[in-house]
C-alpha cells in the first residue's frame, strides 16, 4: 500500500495470516521453541477444597455446583470483591496460575487489589455456589484451555452460569451518541436454556462480547 | 459447502452474510473450536423481536435443504499459529460428511495487482483439478478469469509460477490441500483493499449467483440481497448534539 508520502508500507489486514508465515515450513527449532513456549502458557488450576490440601486439576471427582458466577476484568472483580465477597461468608478453594506478555498470576491466595489473580471462592453457608474472581488478562490462545480446565473440574448437570464483565463504551454501537447512556448501563447476553427474569435488557445487534466472557 | 476465508476486507464473510441473510436460512450447528478468537452476540440477522435473542459465535453452520446448500460463516480471526489445525480439521469434515463440492469465498490485496490486472474484471476463480473436470467447461461460458500465478522467484527466474493469494488468509492452503486431498473447491476471490467493503461484497455474491443461480439474475440485482441487521453502525456510532 502506498502512502501520502509515497512510501509503500504494509497494510495491516484482517485476513490474520502472516504472508511469511505461510512460506515457512517449521524446522526442529522452531518446533522445539514453540513447545516450550506453549509450555510456558499452559494454565494451571490449584484447588485448596481440604484444609492444607491442595489437589491437581486432574482429581477425578468432579465439583458438585449449582450456580457458578465469574467476575471477569478488574472492575467485574473490584464490584465483586465491594459487593459480595467478604471472609466470613466465602472462602478461597482454588487458584489459577498462568504467564502471559501481560502477566502473571501467582499460586498465592492472599491477594492485593493490584495484584494480577484468578481465584475461586465458595459460599460457606451454600458450597454447590461458587465464584470465579479473574482481574487477570487471559490472552487468546488461553481462552479454550482456561475454559475446559474450569469446566472440566465441575458437573454441569443443573449448572447455572453467570458470568460478570465490563467493556469500554467506546466500544458501544448505538444509534445515539455515548454521552447520552443512562447509568449504570447494563445490558446481558443469554443462552435459549436461561428461563429466569434478566434484571436489564438485552444486547441489542450489532454489538458483540469478544475474549474469556465470550468463550 | 459455501464458506468464507478471513481476508482482506472481510469480503467473503461479507457475502456469507447476504447469502444467509437473503436465503433465510437456518442454523443447524455450530463449530466449537480453539482456532477462532471467541466471540458471542445475538442474532446477526434480526428481522424483528422475536428472532432477535438467540445467541450467535465465532463459527456457525446454516443450511438450505431445497438448494442442498450449506453456509460455514466464520466471524473472528485466527488464533495465531491455529489456522493450520483448522484448515486441516475442515477438510476432514468437509470428505467425512460426503460434501460433494466446496466454494471459497476470498478476496486479495487489490495493490499486490500486475499491471494486466489492473485491468478489466477485479473477480477471479480457481479450480481444484477434480472440479476443473466437471465445471470448467462453465466457467469458459461464463466467461470468467481464473487466477494468475506468479513467478517463484521474480526477477531471477520468470518460468516457474507458484500461486499467490496476498491477503487471502487461509485460502491458498485450503485450496492446495484440497488438490492433493481430491477435493472438488472452487475460490471465488476479488481484489480489494481495506475500506467500505460493502460494494466488494455485492460484486463478489453477484459473481457467485451466476454460477449458482441462488438468486433470481434480474437487471438491477443488488437490490435483492438482503442486508442483516448486523451490518448497522459499521462505521461508528451517531453523533454528540454537543458537537454543534
Amino acid at each position: 500500500m502506498a502512502t501520502f508520502f509515497g512510501e509503500v508500507v504494509v497494510a495491516p489486514s484482517r485476513a490474520g495470516v502472516d504472508d511469511e508465515e505461510e512460506g515457512r515450513e517449521e524446522t526442529p527449532e522452531d518446533r522445539e521453541i514453540r513447545r516450550e513456549l506453549e509450555k510456558k502458557r499452559e494454565i494451571d488450576i490449584l484447588w485448596t477444597l481440604k484444609p492444607g490440601a491442595s489437589a491437581e486439576s486432574s482429581a477425578e471427582e468432579l465439583l458438585l455446583c449449582s450456580k457458578f458466577i465469574v467476575a471477569i476484568g478488574r472492575n467485574a472483580a473490584a464490584f465483586v470483591s465491594s459487593f459480595i465477597l467478604d471472609s466470613v461468608c466465602w472462602e478461597v478453594v482454588g487458584v489459577v496460575k498462568l504467564w502471559n506478555e501481560w502477566c502473571r498470576t501467582s499460586s498465592t491466595t492472599n491477594v492485593l487489589p493490584t495484584d494480577s489473580f484468578c481465584l475461586f471462592y465458595r459460599l460457606i453457608s451454600d458450597p454447590t455456589v461458587l465464584l470465579c474472581q479473574c482481574s487477570c488478562y487471559v490472552a487468546e490462545d488461553q481462552q479454550f484451555q482456561w475454559l475446559e480446565k474450569v469446566f472440566g473440574c465441575m458437573q454441569k448437570e443443573g449448572l447455572q452460569v453467570t458470568i460478570l464483565s465490563t467493556c469500554p463504551v467506546a466500544d458501544y454501537k448505538t444509534q445515539e451518541s455515548t454521552l447520552t447512556l443512562p447509568s449504570p448501563f447494563l445490558k446481558a447476553l443469554k443462552t435459549k436454556e436461561f428461563k429466569e427474569q434478566v434484571c436489564c435488557p438485552l444486547l441489542e445487534q450489532p454489538n458483540i462480547v469478544r475474549d474469556l466472557p465470550a468463550a | 459447502l459455501l464458506q468464507p476465508a478471513v481476508s482482506v476486507g472481510n469480503v467473503g464473510q461479507l457475502a456469507i452474510d447476504l447469502v444467509i441473510s437473503t436465503l433465510d436460512m437456518t442454523k443447524v450447528g455450530y463449530f466449537y473450536t480453539d482456532c477462532l478468537v471467541p466471540m458471542v452476540g445475538n442474532n446477526p440477522y434480526a428481522t424483528a423481536e422475536e428472532n432477535s435473542v438467540e445467541l450467535s459465535i465465532n463459527a456457525e453452520v446454516y443450511s438450505l435443504p431445497s438448494k442442498k446448500l450449506v453456509v460455514l460463516q466464520i466471524r473472528s480471526p485466527f488464533i495465531k499459529n491455529k489456522y493450520r489445525p483448522f484448515c486441516q480439521t475442515l477438510l476432514s469434515w468437509v470428505k467425512s460428511s460426503k460434501c460433494a463440492r466446496v466454494i471459497l469465498l476470498s478476496s486479495s490485496h487489490a495493490y499486490q495487482r500486475d499491471d494486466e490486472q489492473l485491468l478489466g474484471t477485479p473477480l477471479r476463480y480457481l479450480l481444484t483439478p477434480d472440479l476443473e473436470k466437471a465445471v470448467g467447461g462453465l466457467m469458459q461460458e461464463l466467461n470468467w478469469k481464473e487466477m494468475e500465478k506468479v513467478a517463484a522467484y521474480p526477477g531471477i527466474n520468470d518460468t516457474e509460477k507458484v500461486l499467490y493469494v496476498p491477503g487471502g488468509g487461509i485460502t491458498k492452503l485450503l485450496f492446495t490441500e484440497s488438490c492433493s486431498k481430491g477435493i472438488q473447491m472452487a475460490v471465488l476471490l476479488k481484489f480489494c483493499s481495506e475500506g467500505d467493503n460493502i460494494p466488494d461484497a455485492f460484486a463478489l455474491v453477484n459473481y457467485l449467483n451466476e454460477w449458482l443461480q441462488l438468486i433470481k439474475n434480474e437487471v438491477n440485482t443488488s437490490s435483492q440481497w438482503k442486508i442483516p441487521s448486523s451490518w448497522r453502525l459499521l462505521f461508528g456510532n451517531g453523533l454528540p448534539p454537543a458537537l454543534f
